[in-house]
């Protein structure tokens, strides 16, 4: 027996586990102690169970403990981790490279630089959403700083050539950091391996709760450090302060340890449903897959399927929850900026629609979902004008559209 | 964003969705949006010779609230005239299926579609199209 609606939009948050939300409810009623409170027992029950999750955290990404500092989610690592290199490197240069897919938490924070004085270079990916290396290699400069690439991407799921760029920005004396939101828990991450020197995650992508997460900085080979970017009580070895969220940081401990367990045999599986979702939807007409087919996330696939519009599918299939890069479903009334980079028509972009599955996601649902999107697609386009068009053999490109 | 009860009435159970013969002196045709900006709606009159709108007919590519614009259209636009139709504000469309202000733009869509037909319909008659107001946008 299924449940209505089905949740296909892991990559925008998962429920979190029970057994991640068992963890964490001592901490909110008999251990509430503040993890800085180093004169009783309520402290150092709370700093313990830090000091326990903050390797379960580290861990994950084959980091040492101390390497980890907490926040309030991968928007504000990605913020620190941009704006705390800019501050601490002044003196060594100004320049930045990133990618034009980059979540917004990026590009947000370098269009913040840019204003401050930083010289960003946007890069462009090619049409199946990946950067290539000789791309970063051709924007590297003496004044530059830091690159910036994202692991995986959350609209597309593909995956970066993280560990050649991380080691192109050794080579070339660089300080590398990813947006590792997407990926983290779903694909092994290695910080060793990929050499990476900042690392942005958190915890609600991955099972655990909402307002938490962390930032990976390098202690050794090189020793990185970031300039504060919320001043206070010098927590987090000075490197943001506030007072820890014990529960949050217990969440996402357990979260990241089960991860740890379970992501072999997860992946498996959910590959197994999403090609089989995926195949049965590129089955129909002009239906098209974004992304690159290969180096993508398990979990995530993205498909187009024109001369359908994006937010009435959804309104078709409003069982199902899932996101479009339909301008509809922001109030900009622009569609996704990161389709729109892949060099996919507007039209295309706009009827986009992107499935994440995850952990608690079934063949029944999978079953469901195929049936619900197949008769979605078919209605609406029975009464798309650009479908009538379209099987007429009317180029739209011919047509002269009223602008409005 | 929630829908209102007659936008999901609407985009659920389309009035009017189909084609009618382009070519004929006495269909008028309007297509108006573009498919960039996520709605395209096209609808069609057909004129009686007394002036009055027999039949109406959509196709829209857009959000359920561009569906369910274009569908209450063609619901207004039959038995009326063409004057009559020329009259048909989209505000009165944004009141009856209580658009939120994001999707204002749909009903000026249907508005503008609704007028685009009646020129189609006047020039094909040797009539001299209509100056219409150019749109909100």
């Amino acid at each position: 027996m299924i449940q209505i609606p089905i949740y296909l939009d892991n990559n925008s948050t998962t429920k979190c586990d029970p057994r991640v939300f068992e963890a964490m409810t001592p901490f909110f009623l008999e251990d509430f102690g503040n993890a800085a409170s180093k004169s009783h027992a309520f402290g150092w029950k709370a700093e313990e169970a830090v000091d326990y999750a903050r390797e379960q955290i580290a861990k994950i990404i084959g980091a040492n403990s101390k390497e980890i500092i907490i926040t309030s989610g991968a928007t504000e690592s990605n913020n620190l981790a941009l704006k705390g290199v800019y501050e601490m490197y002044a003196a060594k240069g100004n320049h930045f490279i990133t990618v034009s897919t980059e979540h917004k938490a990026v590009l947000d924070a370098c269009k913040h630089l840019e204003k401050l004085g930083a010289e960003v270079s946007y890069l462009p990916v090619g049409e199946d959403g990946l950067i290539k290396v000789e791309q970063i290699q051709a924007a590297i400069k003496p004044n530059t700083v830091l690159v910036s690439v994202m692991y995986a991407n959350n609209e597309l799921g593909v995956i970066q050539p993280i560990r050649e760029i991380a080691a192109l920005c050794r080579e070339h004396g660089v300080l590398f950091h990813t947006d590792a939101t997407q990926a983290v828990g779903k694909i092994p991450v290695d910080v060793m391996a990929d050499q990476i020197d900042l690392l942005s995650f958190t915890a609600h992508k991955m099972y655990g709760p909402k307002g938490v997460g962390a930032l990976y900085v390098r202690r050794k080979n090189p020793r990185v450090k970031v300039t504060a970017q919320i001043d206070g009580g010098g927590h987090e070895r000075g490197m943001r302060s506030g007072t820890l969220n014990v529960p949050g940081i217990v969440g996402f401990g357990k979260a990241c340890e089960i991860a740890m367990q379970e992501m072999e045999s997860e992946a498996a599986r959910l590959r197994v449903l999403r090609d089989k979702l995926e195949n049965a939807l590129l089955e129909m007409e002009e239906s098209y897959l974004n992304g690159h087919k290969e180096h993508r996330l398990p979990h995530t696939t993205n498909i187009s399927f024109k001369y359908v519009e994006g937010e009435g599918l959804m309104m078709g299939i409003k069982d199902v929850a899932v996101s479009s890069g339909s301008a509809c479903t922001s109030a900009s009334l622009e569609p996704s900026y990161v389709l729109k980079n892949l060099g996919l028509d507007d039209e295309l972009a706009h009827s986009s629609i992107r499935f994440g599955l995850g952990r608690f996601t079934t063949e029944e649902e999978i079953d469901f979902t195929i049936k619900c999107v197949t008769d979605a697609v078919n209605k609406l386009r029975d009464m798309s004008p650009l479908w009538e068009m379209f099987k007429e053999g009317i180029d739209l490109k011919s047509i002269e559209w009223s602008e409005h | 964003m929630a829908y209102s009860e007659k936008v999901i009435d609407h985009y659920t159970n389309p009035r009017n969705i189909g084609t009618l013969d382009k070519a004929s002196a006495q269909v008028g045709t309007g297509l108006v949006g573009a498919p960039e900006c996520g709605d395209v709606m096209r609808l069609q009159i057909q004129v009686s010779d007394s002036g009055v709108i027999e039949d109406a007919k959509f196709k829209t590519f857009g959000c359920g609230s561009a569906i369910a614009s274009s569908s209450l259209a063609t619901e207004w636009l039959k038995g009326k005239t063409v004057d009559q139709a020329l009259a048909i504000d989209n505000m009165e469309i944004v009141e009856e299926l209580a658009l939120p202000p994001v999707k204002i733009h749909c009903s000026v869509l249907a508005e503008d579609a609704i007028k685009a037909a009646i020129n189609d319909y006047r020039v094909k008659n040797g009539m001299e199209p209509l100056e219409l107001e150019k749109s909100h946008h």
